[in-house]
Protein backbone atom coordinates (compact mmCIF):
# COMPACT_ATOMS: atom_id res chain seq x y z
CA UNK A 1 0.00 0.00 0.00
CA UNK A 2 2.44 2.67 -0.87
CA UNK A 3 1.50 4.23 -4.09
CA UNK A 4 -1.08 7.05 -3.11
CA UNK A 5 -4.03 6.83 -5.67
CA UNK A 6 -5.75 9.82 -3.94
CA UNK A 7 -4.66 13.01 -2.51
CA UNK A 8 -6.70 16.05 -1.75
CA UNK A 9 -4.62 19.67 -0.79
CA UNK A 10 -5.96 22.32 0.87
CA UNK A 11 -9.69 21.75 -0.30
CA UNK A 12 -12.28 24.45 0.57
CA UNK A 13 -16.06 25.31 -0.56
CA UNK A 14 -18.06 27.50 0.15
CA UNK A 15 -21.88 27.95 -1.02
CA UNK A 16 -23.63 31.29 -1.11
CA UNK A 17 -26.84 31.65 1.27
CA UNK A 18 -29.37 34.22 2.17
CA UNK A 19 -29.17 35.02 5.33
CA UNK A 20 -33.15 35.21 6.10
CA UNK A 21 -32.70 31.65 6.13
CA UNK A 22 -36.06 31.21 4.04
CA UNK A 23 -33.54 30.12 0.49
CA UNK A 24 -35.77 32.47 -1.29
CA UNK A 25 -34.15 34.77 -3.14
CA UNK A 26 -34.43 37.91 -2.00
CA UNK A 27 -32.57 40.80 -3.34
CA UNK A 28 -32.91 43.05 -0.07
CA UNK A 29 -31.40 40.61 1.95
CA UNK A 30 -27.96 40.13 1.75
CA UNK A 31 -26.15 37.05 1.04
CA UNK A 32 -23.74 34.97 4.07
CA UNK A 33 -21.25 32.66 2.95
CA UNK A 34 -21.47 29.08 4.32
CA UNK A 35 -18.52 26.91 4.64
CA UNK A 36 -18.70 23.18 3.17
CA UNK A 37 -15.63 22.52 3.55
CA UNK A 38 -12.52 24.35 5.16
CA UNK A 39 -8.84 23.47 4.64
CA UNK A 40 -9.08 19.77 4.00
CA UNK A 41 -5.95 17.99 2.91
CA UNK A 42 -5.55 13.99 3.02
CA UNK A 43 -4.28 11.21 0.69
CA UNK A 44 -5.28 7.39 0.11
CA UNK A 45 -3.43 5.26 -0.65
CA UNK A 46 -3.58 2.40 -3.09
CA UNK A 47 -6.11 -0.78 -1.71
CA UNK A 48 -6.85 1.56 1.41
CA UNK A 49 -10.21 2.44 2.76
CA UNK A 50 -10.53 5.35 4.00
CA UNK A 51 -13.94 6.06 5.95
CA UNK A 52 -15.43 9.38 6.58
CA UNK A 53 -17.93 9.94 8.96
CA UNK A 54 -19.57 12.91 10.09
CA UNK A 55 -23.63 13.70 10.36
CA UNK A 56 -25.93 15.26 7.95
CA UNK A 57 -24.22 18.45 6.18
CA UNK A 58 -21.44 18.34 7.54
CA UNK A 59 -19.49 18.47 4.37
CA UNK A 60 -19.31 14.46 3.00
CA UNK A 61 -20.65 14.52 -0.46
CA UNK A 62 -19.58 18.13 -1.19
CA UNK A 63 -16.04 16.58 -1.13
CA UNK A 64 -17.21 13.35 -3.00
CA UNK A 65 -18.64 15.71 -5.65
CA UNK A 66 -15.42 17.88 -5.82
CA UNK A 67 -13.29 14.47 -6.19
CA UNK A 68 -15.18 13.50 -8.89
CA UNK A 69 -14.99 16.67 -10.47
CA UNK A 70 -19.16 17.73 -10.51
CA UNK A 71 -18.34 20.48 -8.04
CA UNK A 72 -15.45 22.91 -8.84
CA UNK A 73 -13.55 24.02 -4.99
CA UNK A 74 -13.12 27.45 -4.11
CA UNK A 75 -9.43 26.54 -3.13
CA UNK A 76 -7.26 23.46 -3.36
CA UNK A 77 -6.91 20.79 -5.52
CA UNK A 78 -7.64 16.71 -6.04
CA UNK A 79 -5.41 14.42 -8.03
CA UNK A 80 -5.94 10.96 -8.70
CA UNK A 81 -2.59 8.89 -9.51
CA UNK A 82 -0.72 12.21 -10.22
CA UNK A 83 -3.34 13.71 -12.36
CA UNK A 84 -5.56 16.64 -11.38
CA UNK A 85 -8.83 16.33 -11.49
CA UNK A 86 -10.06 19.10 -13.29
CA UNK A 87 -7.07 19.24 -15.80
CA UNK A 88 -7.62 15.66 -16.85
CA UNK A 89 -10.77 14.99 -16.28
CA UNK A 90 -11.72 12.71 -18.85
CA UNK A 91 -8.63 10.46 -18.16
CA UNK A 92 -9.30 11.07 -14.46
CA UNK A 93 -12.87 9.89 -14.76
CA UNK A 94 -11.74 6.63 -16.34
CA UNK A 95 -10.30 5.22 -13.25
CA UNK A 96 -13.39 6.16 -11.09
CA UNK A 97 -16.74 5.52 -9.76
CA UNK A 98 -19.15 6.35 -7.55
CA UNK A 99 -21.79 5.31 -5.80
CA UNK A 100 -24.32 8.28 -3.75
CA UNK A 101 -27.18 7.74 -1.47
CA UNK A 102 -29.79 8.12 -4.39
CA UNK A 103 -29.31 5.09 -6.50
CA UNK A 104 -30.40 7.53 -9.42
CA UNK A 105 -31.69 5.68 -12.50
CA UNK A 106 -34.00 5.72 -15.84
CA UNK A 107 -36.65 4.22 -13.73
CA UNK A 108 -38.84 2.79 -16.43
CA UNK A 109 -35.69 1.34 -17.90
CA UNK A 110 -34.75 -1.99 -17.16
CA UNK A 111 -31.76 -2.57 -15.13
CA UNK A 112 -30.26 -3.92 -17.70
CA UNK A 113 -30.82 -1.01 -19.93
CA UNK A 114 -29.22 1.11 -17.43
CA UNK A 115 -26.04 -0.82 -16.96
CA UNK A 116 -25.91 -0.99 -20.24
CA UNK A 117 -26.57 2.45 -21.11
CA UNK A 118 -23.33 3.09 -18.58
CA UNK A 119 -21.67 0.95 -19.56
CA UNK A 120 -21.30 2.00 -23.07
CA UNK A 121 -20.40 5.47 -21.94
CA UNK A 122 -17.42 3.49 -20.51
CA UNK A 123 -16.67 1.73 -23.59
CA UNK A 124 -17.73 -1.36 -22.62
CA UNK A 125 -19.28 -4.03 -25.14
CA UNK A 126 -22.57 -5.02 -24.49
CA UNK A 127 -21.19 -8.72 -23.96
CA UNK A 128 -18.23 -7.45 -21.41
CA UNK A 129 -21.27 -5.64 -19.08
CA UNK A 130 -23.45 -8.29 -19.41
CA UNK A 131 -21.03 -10.77 -18.10
CA UNK A 132 -19.42 -8.46 -15.57
CA UNK A 133 -22.97 -8.06 -14.04
CA UNK A 134 -24.09 -11.07 -13.80
CA UNK A 135 -20.93 -11.92 -11.75
CA UNK A 136 -21.54 -8.65 -9.35
CA UNK A 137 -25.18 -9.61 -9.32
CA UNK A 138 -24.12 -13.10 -7.80
CA UNK A 139 -21.95 -11.45 -4.91
CA UNK A 140 -24.52 -9.07 -4.05
CA UNK A 141 -27.05 -11.61 -3.75
CA UNK A 142 -29.07 -10.17 -6.01
CA UNK A 143 -31.68 -12.50 -8.80
CA UNK A 144 -30.15 -12.56 -12.26
CA UNK A 145 -34.07 -12.84 -13.18
CA UNK A 146 -34.60 -9.33 -12.01
CA UNK A 147 -32.37 -7.91 -14.66
CA UNK A 148 -34.74 -7.44 -16.97
CA UNK A 149 -36.91 -5.82 -14.90
CA UNK A 150 -37.86 -1.86 -14.86
CA UNK A 151 -35.76 -0.02 -12.04
CA UNK A 152 -39.02 1.49 -10.74
CA UNK A 153 -40.48 -2.43 -9.68
CA UNK A 154 -37.10 -3.09 -7.44
CA UNK A 155 -37.05 -2.29 -3.81
CA UNK A 156 -34.95 0.39 -2.20
CA UNK A 157 -32.45 -2.26 -1.10
CA UNK A 158 -32.43 -3.66 -4.97
CA UNK A 159 -32.16 -0.01 -6.38
CA UNK A 160 -28.60 0.30 -4.15
CA UNK A 161 -27.11 -2.96 -5.37
CA UNK A 162 -27.81 -1.98 -8.70
CA UNK A 163 -26.42 1.35 -7.95
CA UNK A 164 -23.24 -0.52 -6.45
CA UNK A 165 -22.90 -3.34 -9.58
CA UNK A 166 -22.80 0.24 -12.20
CA UNK A 167 -19.98 1.55 -10.08
CA UNK A 168 -18.25 -1.79 -9.53
CA UNK A 169 -18.59 -3.27 -12.99
CA UNK A 170 -16.37 -0.24 -14.72
CA UNK A 171 -13.88 -1.74 -12.67
CA UNK A 172 -12.38 1.83 -11.63
CA UNK A 173 -9.16 1.93 -9.24
CA UNK A 174 -10.41 4.49 -7.01
CA UNK A 175 -14.52 3.85 -6.14
CA UNK A 176 -15.95 6.57 -4.05
CA UNK A 177 -18.81 5.21 -1.51
CA UNK A 178 -21.32 8.03 -0.17
CA UNK A 179 -23.34 6.44 2.34
CA UNK A 180 -24.09 3.60 0.00
CA UNK A 181 -26.03 1.09 2.63
CA UNK A 182 -28.26 4.03 4.09
CA UNK A 183 -31.87 2.50 4.24
CA UNK A 184 -30.80 -0.54 3.40
CA UNK A 185 -32.03 -4.10 5.40
CA UNK A 186 -29.52 -6.05 7.50
CA UNK A 187 -29.23 -8.41 5.22
CA UNK A 188 -28.75 -6.06 2.01
CA UNK A 189 -26.34 -4.34 4.40
CA UNK A 190 -24.26 -6.88 5.09
CA UNK A 191 -24.57 -8.17 1.33
CA UNK A 192 -22.95 -4.79 0.47
CA UNK A 193 -20.37 -4.15 3.05
CA UNK A 194 -18.98 -7.83 2.34
CA UNK A 195 -18.89 -6.64 -1.67
CA UNK A 196 -16.67 -3.99 -0.59
CA UNK A 197 -14.16 -6.06 1.20
CA UNK A 198 -13.96 -8.99 -1.27
CA UNK A 199 -13.46 -6.22 -3.94
CA UNK A 200 -10.63 -4.35 -2.11
CA UNK A 201 -9.61 -7.82 -1.88
CA UNK A 202 -9.47 -8.86 -5.30
CA UNK A 203 -8.64 -5.83 -7.14
CA UNK A 204 -6.72 -3.78 -4.68
CA UNK A 205 -9.66 -0.97 -5.19
CA UNK A 206 -9.07 1.83 -3.52
CA UNK A 207 -12.06 3.37 -1.54
CA UNK A 208 -13.46 6.47 0.17
CA UNK A 209 -15.99 5.73 2.37
CA UNK A 210 -18.50 8.54 3.39
CA UNK A 211 -20.93 7.18 5.71
CA UNK A 212 -23.28 8.19 8.59
CA UNK A 213 -22.61 4.32 10.45
CA UNK A 214 -20.47 3.92 13.01
CA UNK A 215 -20.29 0.07 13.11
CA UNK A 216 -19.38 0.32 9.55
CA UNK A 217 -16.73 2.31 9.19
CA UNK A 218 -15.09 0.45 12.53
CA UNK A 219 -15.35 -2.65 10.61
CA UNK A 220 -13.88 -2.28 6.88
CA UNK A 221 -12.04 0.95 7.42
CA UNK A 222 -8.25 1.15 7.49
CA UNK A 223 -8.28 5.13 8.59
CA UNK A 224 -10.94 6.89 9.16
CA UNK A 225 -11.69 10.36 9.41
CA UNK A 226 -13.96 12.59 11.20
CA UNK A 227 -15.70 15.73 10.02
CA UNK A 228 -17.46 18.27 11.58
CA UNK A 229 -18.80 21.18 9.80
CA UNK A 230 -16.50 20.73 6.75
CA UNK A 231 -13.42 20.10 9.00
CA UNK A 232 -11.81 16.97 10.00
CA UNK A 233 -11.20 16.78 13.68
CA UNK A 234 -9.04 13.45 13.95
CA UNK A 235 -7.80 10.90 11.21
CA UNK A 236 -6.24 7.43 12.72
CA UNK A 237 -7.29 4.05 12.37
CA UNK A 238 -10.26 2.86 14.23
CA UNK A 239 -7.97 1.63 17.29
CA UNK A 240 -6.01 4.43 17.59
CA UNK A 241 -9.12 6.66 17.68
CA UNK A 242 -10.58 4.58 20.11
CA UNK A 243 -7.84 4.78 22.44
CA UNK A 244 -8.22 8.30 22.43
CA UNK A 245 -11.43 8.27 24.34
CA UNK A 246 -10.91 7.14 28.29
CA UNK A 247 -13.26 5.69 30.64
CA UNK A 248 -15.17 3.82 28.88
CA UNK A 249 -15.68 0.46 28.58
CA UNK A 250 -15.73 -1.20 25.62
CA UNK A 251 -15.20 2.14 23.31
CA UNK A 252 -17.34 2.20 20.05
CA UNK A 253 -16.46 4.41 17.74
CA UNK A 254 -19.74 6.67 18.69
CA UNK A 255 -17.41 7.17 21.85
CA UNK A 256 -14.84 8.52 19.71
CA UNK A 257 -17.11 10.81 17.94
CA UNK A 258 -18.51 12.16 21.30
CA UNK A 259 -15.38 12.69 22.72
CA UNK A 260 -13.80 14.33 19.77
CA UNK A 261 -16.46 16.74 19.12
CA UNK A 262 -18.26 17.33 22.08
CA UNK A 263 -21.48 16.33 20.76
CA UNK A 264 -23.74 13.45 20.67
CA UNK A 265 -23.85 11.72 17.54
CA UNK A 266 -27.87 10.44 17.76
CA UNK A 267 -28.45 14.13 17.89
CA UNK A 268 -25.84 15.12 15.31
CA UNK A 269 -27.24 12.71 12.39
CA UNK A 270 -31.19 13.41 13.57
CA UNK B 1 -10.51 6.89 -25.45
CA UNK B 2 -9.90 7.43 -29.60
CA UNK B 3 -12.65 9.28 -31.63
CA UNK B 4 -13.58 5.74 -32.94
CA UNK B 5 -14.32 4.58 -28.97
CA UNK B 6 -15.74 7.57 -28.76
CA UNK B 7 -18.13 7.52 -31.36
CA UNK B 8 -19.26 4.14 -29.94
CA UNK B 9 -19.61 5.70 -26.55
CA UNK B 10 -21.59 8.41 -27.92
CA UNK B 11 -24.43 5.46 -29.36
CA UNK B 12 -25.15 5.17 -25.61
CA UNK B 13 -27.01 7.75 -25.37
CA UNK B 14 -28.90 6.99 -29.08
CA UNK B 15 -29.64 3.42 -27.24
CA UNK B 16 -30.77 4.45 -24.26
CA UNK B 17 -33.62 7.10 -25.59
CA UNK B 18 -34.78 4.69 -27.82
CA UNK B 19 -35.20 2.19 -25.16
CA UNK B 20 -37.03 5.25 -22.93
CA UNK B 21 -39.33 5.50 -26.29
CA UNK B 22 -39.76 1.72 -26.08
CA UNK B 23 -40.47 1.96 -22.42
CA UNK B 24 -43.15 5.13 -22.85
CA UNK B 25 -44.47 3.72 -26.01
CA UNK B 26 -48.38 4.20 -24.71
CA UNK B 27 -47.22 8.11 -25.18
CA UNK B 28 -45.45 7.82 -28.22
CA UNK B 29 -48.49 6.45 -29.70
CA UNK B 30 -50.39 9.69 -27.89
CA UNK B 31 -47.34 12.06 -29.94
CA UNK B 32 -48.11 10.48 -33.07
CA UNK B 33 -52.07 10.85 -32.86
CA UNK B 34 -51.58 14.97 -31.60
CA UNK B 35 -49.41 15.41 -34.69
CA UNK B 36 -51.40 13.45 -37.30
CA UNK B 37 -54.47 15.08 -35.97
CA UNK B 38 -52.51 18.64 -36.00
CA UNK B 39 -51.50 18.30 -39.41
CA UNK B 40 -54.75 16.73 -40.64
CA UNK B 41 -56.24 20.11 -39.15
CA UNK B 42 -54.46 22.64 -40.77
CA UNK B 43 -54.41 20.27 -43.76
CA UNK B 44 -58.42 20.86 -43.91
CA UNK B 45 -57.79 25.04 -43.49
CA UNK B 46 -56.49 24.69 -47.22
CA UNK B 47 -58.98 22.29 -48.19
CA UNK B 48 -61.81 24.82 -47.17
CA UNK B 49 -59.92 27.57 -49.46
CA UNK B 50 -60.18 25.16 -52.35
CA UNK B 51 -56.67 25.73 -53.61
CA UNK B 52 -54.61 22.39 -53.52
CA UNK B 53 -51.37 24.59 -53.59
CA UNK B 54 -52.96 26.18 -50.08
CA UNK B 55 -52.54 22.63 -48.91
CA UNK B 56 -49.77 21.78 -49.83
CA UNK B 57 -48.27 24.98 -48.38
CA UNK B 58 -49.73 24.40 -45.37
CA UNK B 59 -48.74 21.00 -44.59
CA UNK B 60 -45.07 21.42 -45.83
CA UNK B 61 -45.20 24.16 -43.28
CA UNK B 62 -46.84 21.87 -40.52
CA UNK B 63 -44.13 18.66 -41.36
CA UNK B 64 -41.29 20.93 -41.59
CA UNK B 65 -41.99 22.83 -37.85
CA UNK B 66 -42.65 19.42 -36.78
CA UNK B 67 -39.47 17.81 -37.57
CA UNK B 68 -37.23 21.29 -36.48
CA UNK B 69 -38.91 21.36 -33.12
CA UNK B 70 -38.73 17.77 -32.58
CA UNK B 71 -35.20 18.05 -32.97
CA UNK B 72 -34.74 21.64 -30.87
CA UNK B 73 -36.73 19.95 -28.34
CA UNK B 74 -35.20 16.31 -28.06
CA UNK B 75 -31.80 18.49 -27.75
CA UNK B 76 -32.96 20.96 -25.30
CA UNK B 77 -35.03 18.59 -22.94
CA UNK B 78 -31.95 15.96 -23.06
CA UNK B 79 -30.47 17.90 -19.85
CA UNK B 80 -33.93 18.33 -18.10
CA UNK B 81 -34.68 14.57 -18.39
CA UNK B 82 -31.74 13.35 -16.73
CA UNK B 83 -32.20 15.76 -13.82
CA UNK B 84 -35.46 14.61 -13.29
CA UNK B 85 -34.14 10.66 -13.57
CA UNK B 86 -31.35 12.29 -11.21
CA UNK B 87 -29.30 10.39 -13.54
CA UNK B 88 -27.02 13.98 -14.62
CA UNK B 89 -23.96 13.70 -12.30
CA UNK B 90 -23.71 10.00 -13.42
CA UNK B 91 -23.54 11.11 -17.30
CA UNK B 92 -21.38 13.72 -16.37
CA UNK B 93 -19.09 11.71 -14.74
CA UNK B 94 -18.53 9.34 -17.33
CA UNK B 95 -15.22 9.59 -19.47
CA UNK B 96 -16.88 11.13 -22.47
CA UNK B 97 -16.31 14.37 -23.51
CA UNK B 98 -19.48 16.66 -23.93
CA UNK B 99 -19.19 17.10 -27.12
CA UNK B 100 -19.62 13.55 -28.15
CA UNK B 101 -22.94 13.05 -25.52
CA UNK B 102 -24.20 16.10 -27.19
CA UNK B 103 -23.17 14.27 -30.68
CA UNK B 104 -25.18 11.04 -29.50
CA UNK B 105 -28.29 12.80 -28.16
CA UNK B 106 -28.44 15.23 -31.82
CA UNK B 107 -28.58 11.52 -33.59
CA UNK B 108 -30.82 10.06 -31.80
CA UNK B 109 -32.98 13.91 -31.94
CA UNK B 110 -32.91 13.64 -36.01
CA UNK B 111 -33.50 9.89 -36.13
CA UNK B 112 -36.44 10.15 -34.11
CA UNK B 113 -37.59 13.40 -36.02
CA UNK B 114 -37.21 11.51 -39.20
CA UNK B 115 -39.28 8.36 -38.39
CA UNK B 116 -42.03 11.00 -36.46
CA UNK B 117 -42.26 13.21 -39.37
CA UNK B 118 -41.84 10.44 -41.83
CA UNK B 119 -45.33 8.79 -40.32
CA UNK B 120 -47.21 11.91 -40.70
CA UNK B 121 -46.09 12.28 -44.21
CA UNK B 122 -47.28 9.42 -45.37
CA UNK B 123 -50.61 10.13 -43.63
CA UNK B 124 -51.04 13.23 -44.87
CA UNK B 125 -50.12 12.28 -48.78
CA UNK B 126 -52.51 9.47 -48.45
CA UNK B 127 -55.50 11.85 -46.56
CA UNK B 128 -55.32 14.81 -49.24
CA UNK B 129 -54.35 13.05 -51.98
CA UNK B 130 -51.19 15.08 -52.55
CA UNK B 131 -48.42 14.70 -55.11
CA UNK B 132 -45.27 16.01 -55.35
CA UNK B 133 -44.71 15.60 -59.43
CA UNK B 134 -43.77 19.34 -59.68
CA UNK B 135 -41.39 18.95 -56.52
CA UNK B 136 -37.56 19.08 -56.49
CA UNK B 137 -37.33 16.47 -53.85
CA UNK B 138 -33.38 16.73 -53.77
CA UNK B 139 -33.45 20.27 -53.06
CA UNK B 140 -36.14 19.79 -50.60
CA UNK B 141 -34.16 17.07 -48.74
CA UNK B 142 -30.86 19.05 -48.80
CA UNK B 143 -32.41 22.38 -47.30
CA UNK B 144 -33.70 20.33 -44.26
CA UNK B 145 -30.50 18.26 -44.24
CA UNK B 146 -28.75 21.91 -43.77
CA UNK B 147 -31.41 23.35 -41.71
CA UNK B 148 -30.86 20.33 -38.88
CA UNK B 149 -27.97 22.13 -38.31
CA UNK B 150 -29.04 25.58 -37.19
CA UNK B 151 -31.78 23.72 -35.11
CA UNK B 152 -29.37 21.79 -33.03
CA UNK B 153 -27.13 24.82 -32.71
CA UNK B 154 -30.41 26.38 -31.49
CA UNK B 155 -31.49 22.90 -29.01
CA UNK B 156 -27.69 22.87 -27.62
CA UNK B 157 -27.92 26.59 -26.84
CA UNK B 158 -31.45 26.32 -25.30
CA UNK B 159 -29.98 22.70 -23.28
CA UNK B 160 -27.99 25.59 -21.56
CA UNK B 161 -31.30 26.74 -19.88
CA UNK B 162 -31.77 23.65 -17.88
CA UNK B 163 -28.07 23.34 -16.85
CA UNK B 164 -28.18 26.90 -15.01
CA UNK B 165 -31.92 27.16 -13.91
CA UNK B 166 -33.80 23.43 -14.06
CA UNK B 167 -37.23 24.45 -13.77
CA UNK B 168 -36.91 28.13 -15.58
CA UNK B 169 -34.70 26.26 -18.30
CA UNK B 170 -37.17 24.29 -19.39
CA UNK B 171 -39.72 27.40 -19.37
CA UNK B 172 -37.65 29.46 -21.17
CA UNK B 173 -36.99 26.47 -24.06
CA UNK B 174 -40.83 26.06 -24.59
CA UNK B 175 -41.04 30.06 -24.75
CA UNK B 176 -38.04 30.10 -26.96
CA UNK B 177 -39.90 27.77 -29.77
CA UNK B 178 -43.32 29.29 -29.49
CA UNK B 179 -41.73 32.56 -30.75
CA UNK B 180 -39.28 30.85 -33.40
CA UNK B 181 -42.65 29.69 -34.83
CA UNK B 182 -44.80 32.67 -34.33
CA UNK B 183 -42.42 34.58 -36.68
CA UNK B 184 -41.03 31.89 -39.22
CA UNK B 185 -43.91 31.67 -41.32
CA UNK B 186 -44.37 28.24 -40.72
CA UNK B 187 -48.33 28.57 -41.64
CA UNK B 188 -48.65 32.11 -43.00
CA UNK B 189 -46.28 34.33 -45.50
CA UNK B 190 -44.00 36.28 -42.68
CA UNK B 191 -45.85 39.61 -44.48
CA UNK B 192 -48.16 39.30 -42.71
CA UNK B 193 -46.81 40.43 -39.22
CA UNK B 194 -46.85 43.50 -37.86
CA UNK B 195 -43.97 45.44 -38.87
CA UNK B 196 -42.15 45.39 -35.60
CA UNK B 197 -42.23 41.49 -35.28
CA UNK B 198 -40.69 40.68 -38.17
CA UNK B 199 -36.95 41.62 -37.93
CA UNK B 200 -37.02 38.45 -35.35
CA UNK B 201 -38.60 36.34 -38.85
CA UNK B 202 -34.82 37.61 -40.17
CA UNK B 203 -33.20 35.58 -37.11
CA UNK B 204 -35.12 32.97 -37.44
CA UNK B 205 -33.30 29.84 -39.13
CA UNK B 206 -36.70 28.53 -39.90
CA UNK B 207 -37.78 31.47 -41.98
CA UNK B 208 -34.95 30.44 -44.43
CA UNK B 209 -35.84 26.64 -44.42
CA UNK B 210 -39.62 26.78 -44.66
CA UNK B 211 -39.25 29.53 -47.67
CA UNK B 212 -36.78 27.03 -49.67
CA UNK B 213 -38.36 24.56 -49.13
CA UNK B 214 -41.56 26.03 -50.44
CA UNK B 215 -40.07 27.38 -53.21
CA UNK B 216 -38.37 23.07 -53.76
CA UNK B 217 -41.36 21.47 -53.58
CA UNK B 218 -44.45 23.85 -54.67
CA UNK B 219 -41.97 25.29 -57.28
CA UNK B 220 -39.66 23.11 -58.13
CA UNK B 221 -36.14 25.23 -57.90
CA UNK B 222 -33.16 23.46 -58.20
CA UNK B 223 -30.27 23.79 -55.59
CA UNK B 224 -28.38 25.31 -58.40
CA UNK B 225 -30.96 28.59 -58.10
CA UNK B 226 -31.16 28.28 -54.11
CA UNK B 227 -27.38 27.78 -53.79
CA UNK B 228 -26.68 31.15 -51.84
CA UNK B 229 -29.50 30.58 -49.31
CA UNK B 230 -28.24 27.52 -49.04
CA UNK B 231 -24.77 28.15 -48.39
CA UNK B 232 -25.64 31.05 -45.60
CA UNK B 233 -27.72 28.57 -44.10
CA UNK B 234 -25.45 26.32 -44.04
CA UNK B 235 -22.97 28.55 -42.57
CA UNK B 236 -24.71 29.93 -39.79
CA UNK B 237 -25.61 26.13 -38.78
CA UNK B 238 -21.95 25.30 -39.00
CA UNK B 239 -20.90 28.00 -36.65
CA UNK B 240 -23.80 28.04 -34.57
CA UNK B 241 -22.97 24.34 -33.46
CA UNK B 242 -19.45 25.07 -31.76
CA UNK B 243 -20.66 28.06 -30.59
CA UNK B 244 -23.27 26.64 -28.46
CA UNK B 245 -21.11 23.64 -27.20
CA UNK B 246 -18.49 26.66 -26.36
CA UNK B 247 -21.24 28.12 -24.49
CA UNK B 248 -23.03 24.74 -22.73
CA UNK B 249 -19.17 23.82 -21.42
CA UNK B 250 -18.76 27.89 -19.97
CA UNK B 251 -22.12 26.84 -18.44
CA UNK B 252 -21.51 23.37 -17.23
CA UNK B 253 -18.84 24.87 -15.23
CA UNK B 254 -20.49 28.02 -13.73
CA UNK B 255 -23.07 25.12 -12.81
CA UNK B 256 -20.12 23.09 -11.30
CA UNK B 257 -19.32 26.14 -9.40
CA UNK B 258 -22.07 27.22 -7.82
CA UNK B 259 -23.16 23.34 -7.40
CA UNK B 260 -26.14 23.46 -9.63
CA UNK B 261 -25.69 19.58 -11.34
CA UNK B 262 -27.69 17.86 -8.83
CA UNK B 263 -30.89 15.98 -9.29
CA UNK B 264 -33.35 17.91 -8.78
CA UNK B 265 -37.85 17.08 -9.16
Amino acid sequence: MNEVVLECKNLTKAFNTHSNGSGIRNFFVRKKKMFALKNISFSVRKGEIFGIVGPNGSGKSTLVRIIVNLLIPDSGYCMVKGMDVQKNEIEVRRLMNRVSVEASFFKKLSVMENLLYIGRLYNMKSDETRKRVEEIMKKLVFPVTYLEESVENLSRGMQQKVAVARAFMTQPELLLLDEPTTGLDPVSKRHVQEFIVYVRKRFETTILLCSHDMAEVEKICDRVAIIMKGEFVKVDTPERLKILVRGVENTTMEDVFIQLTGREWEQEVN
Amino acid sequence: MDIASEVRASYAFVARNFNLVKRYLSWEVVFIVFTLVNVLTIGFIGVATGDKRMVLYLVIGALVWRFLSVIFHEVSESIQWERWEGTIEYTFMAPIRRTMMLFGTVIYAVLYGIINTGITLIVALLFFDLTLSGANILTGLLVLIISSFSFIGLGILAAILPLMSTERGSQAAHIIQAIVLLVSGVYYPISVLPEWIRPLSVLSPATYTLRMMRDALLNGRSIGEMWFDILILGIVGFALIPLAIFFFNLAERHAKKLGKLKRSG
